[in-house]
């Protein structure tokens, strides 16, 4: 069965009922926060949350308070695909004994970058081959946010953090981010997709169609953290979408093996003009201070915007254009 | 009932049949233990309504036992040694988490150098992680308190996971003869499926396992604290219950010509077989010798074990398990701090043995006693003494 990905409208979108609750201690101008309430907007069965240890599990949990109107479970950082499969297959197993009566549960997993691209990658991984129906939910603000801005595989390029320095000689992180969409869709599971909260409808609509997919999905949300990539609060979510117009965080869905640019991206697609260059992104962000001053290296710009321009390109041939 | 010869691993993965869990996630790292391999059978037989989560790693496998325990279903796995210690991060949260999972443990060495013998130290260092923590002396008891397991840790007033060991290859891997409890029976015994209270219900929906910072982390510990306290009660109605359906009798600390002794061996696990067998071989020359076998460790009922303690000359106490630099082995300095506590203070000769499953022999068991003996008459004690190592 291919799914399809619903449309959602905005205007639709406003009277949904959200299951994350205001009142949760992330910081002003975070996009965990918009991220989680745009997902719930996408639930309409029974459905459980497994949270990795992060940000976003800190911040929504702080006994005794919780900010989850659904059943939601911490247990440790590495593990919450783990924990999750888990629960996928009590459910399977009590709905075969009739004990369990909620019906078709949908199971959705949240993890930050460092829980998915570095210590939780081998239980994502077994999950995924295992086959289990669930949601792993990657949102990622490029390094280690919750615990000082450390960095992690998601880390892009260039990006100052507390273990990727900007200094004398080394210019922040020398590595270009892990390519985990294409790892996740190596796995052959029926929906892979990427997000990000500065498109909702969009987002909104890949949760669903992940959650009514039959068997695992995952969807890769990138997500600004103003702490951690030194910027204004206020522009968070303007600065996420640059991720996605500069072609660093492309949107599009891997269903049953076949890419396909999403909107935002497909317009980039169609219309190479409507690129922004990728130096338009990285002067707004203090994480790239380094690129501009004291001096402009020009030549640390050029190789990000190339590995940008090339992984564009490999997507472009996959998506058919 | 009918008697059937198996081995430990069998005889406990008997055990999980006729539990019939809804779920069991296991790994099967080095060292892997037969009873999972077994229980794959009864899955790919449909002998079992079980989902079977062949996960990626033993931590894996606690998490989704987790998961599926707090999802309100019954869980089993089990583990030893090197998989074991990847889990125990996970181990912790299972208590805390108060999920009653119950894990059966082939108590093998730990790494390094890797071995993949018999010993009890895997089980014995997550004493303080909040799991009730119980050993076996032979095939039997394995199997049996397999069973009792479920029935303890989903006890309302307990809701702990419960952990069973087995000594690697001397239970694990020999074949004895077992009387195994039918499915029926366990499932009258344990009252049905499990009834969960406290869930992941999309009816009633709760948080779990939340951030609990300096004004409520102590608080949450010490409902595991308390919880574990309430399990000495259930563990020894459930322990009288299993007496009366079985016939098979069970306590915590149990006894072995010990109404007259002067002197006593005092151990866990399977290494009380030699124990009792030494026991009887001495009592024939005239020797005043009985045996103290701990069954479950913790919760610890130290009160038991001093009141057999109370008219000994002696103590010597044999362990299959290590540490370093501490007071004493691992079980008899729970064994002298329970003295301590009633002010008892007999004469103590503490042993190491057997390590990486070195064999103890009975013939062995005559020189510790005669070495400890010599000493205790010199009124001495005698400190923690690896037996048998080369020096």
């Amino acid at each position: 069965m291919t799914i399809e990905i619903p449309k959602y409208k905005l205007k639709d979108l406003v009277d949904k009922p959200t299951y994350f609750s205001g009142g949760h201690r992330l910081c002003a101008g975070c996009a965990a926060g918009s991220m989680a309430r745009q997902v719930t907007m996408a639930f309409n069965k029974p459905t459980m949350i497994f949270n990795s240890t992060g940000c976003l599990e800190v911040a929504s949990t702080i006994y005794p308070f919780s900010a989850w109107e659904v059943p939601w479970l911490h247990v440790a950082f590495e593990n919450s695909a783990a924990v999750a499969s888990g629960a996928e297959a009590a459910i399977k197993a009590m709905i075969k004994k009739g004990t369990y009566t909620a019906g078709k549960t949908d199971i959705v997993i949240f993890g930050g970058d460092g829980g998915t691209y570095d210590i939780g990658i081998q239980a994502i991984s077994g999950t995924l081959e295992r086959g289990h129906d669930l949601l792993y939910i990657l949102y990622d603000n490029g390094a280690y946010m919750n615990t000082g801005i450390q960095r992690s595989g998601g880390t892009p390029f260039g990006a100052s953090t507390t273990t990727s320095p900007a200094g004398k000689v080394v210019p922040g992180n020398t590595q270009f981010r892990k390519p985990i969409t294409d790892i996740i869709a190596a796995h052959r599971i029926p929906f892979v997709a990427t997000a990000s909260p500065a498109y909702p409808e969009d987002l909104i609509g890949k949760v669903r169609a992940g959650l009514d997919v039959d068997g695992p999905a995952f969807l890769h949300v990138e997500a600004s953290c103003n702490r951690g990539q030194r910027f204004d609060p206020a522009k968070s979510i303007e600065y996420v979408s640059l991720a996605t117009q500069t072609c660093m965080h492309p949107l599009y869905s891997v269903i049953d093996g076949e890419y396909q640019l999403s909107r935002p991206s497909a317009r980039i697609a169609k219309d190479p003009s409507k690129k922004v260059p990728l130096e338009d992104y990285l002067k707004l962000e203090g994480r790239w201070r380094h690129f501009f001053k004291p001096v402009r290296r020009e030549e640390l710009i050029n190789k990000f915007q190339a590995e940008v321009d090339k992984r564009w390109a490999e997507l472009l041939k996959k998506a058919g254009y | 009932m009918t008697r059937i010869a198996v081995t430990g691993d069998d005889a406990v993965a008997e055990a999980a049949k006729s539990v019939n869990p809804d779920v069991v996630a296991a790994y099967p790292i080095t060292p892997q233990t037969i009873i999972v391999e077994r229980f794959a059978d009864f899955v790919a037989d449909g002998e079992v309504d079980t989902e079977f989560v062949t996960v990626e790693s033993e931590h894996s496998a606690m998490s989704a036992c987790v998961g599926a325990s707090s999802a309100g279903a019954r869980v089993f796995t089990s583990s030893a040694s090197a998989g074991l210690m990847l889990m125990y991060e996970i181990i912790f949260v299972a208590a805390s988490s108060r999920t009653p999972i119950v894990m059966a443990i082939a108590n093998r060495a730990i790494s390094g150098p890797i071995n993949i013998h018999g010993e009890l130290t895997d089980q014995m260092l997550f004493r303080d992680s909040g799991w009730v923590s119980m050993f076996s002396e032979d095939n039997q008891e394995a199997h049996d308190q397999t069973i009792m397991a479920f029935k303890i840790g989903e006890h309302p007033n307990v809701l702990l996971p419960v952990g069973v060991g087995l000594d690697g290859f001397i239970i694990s891997h020999a074949i004895e003869g077992i009387e195994p409890v039918s499915r029926e029976v366990t499932q009258k015994f344990l009252g049905g499926e499990r009834k969960a209270a406290l869930k992941l219900d999309t009816t009633k929906p709760l948080s779990i396992g939340l951030l609990h910072l300096q004004d409520y982390y102590m608080e949450a510990r010490a409902q595991v604290r308390d919880a574990h306290e309430r399990s000495r009660k259930v563990i020894l109605e459930v322990f009288n219950e299993w007496e009366k359906l079985t016939g098979r009798k069970y306590k915590p600390v149990e006894s072995y010509k010990m109404d007259d002794a002067e002197y006593a061996f005092l151990t866990m696990g399977s290494t009380a077989g030699n124990a009792r067998t030494a026991v009887d071989d001495l009592r024939a020359k005239g020797e005043k010798v009985g045996l103290i076998k701990i069954r479950v460790y913790r919760p610890f009922f130290g009160d038991d074990v001093t009141e057999l303690c109370k008219n000994l000359k002696g103590l010597i106490t044999i362990e299959r398990s290590h540490n370093f630099g501490g007071p004493g082995g691992i079980l008899s300095s729970d064994i002298k701090s329970a003295l301590f506590n009633k002010r008892l203070s007999p004469l103590l000769a503490e042993y190491t043995i057997g390590l990486g499953g070195r064999d103890t022999l009975i013939k062995d068991y005559y020189s510790i006693y005669n070495r400890s003996k010599e000493a205790f008459n010199t009124g001495k004690s005698l400190p923690l003494f690896w037996w048998g190592v080369r020096e």
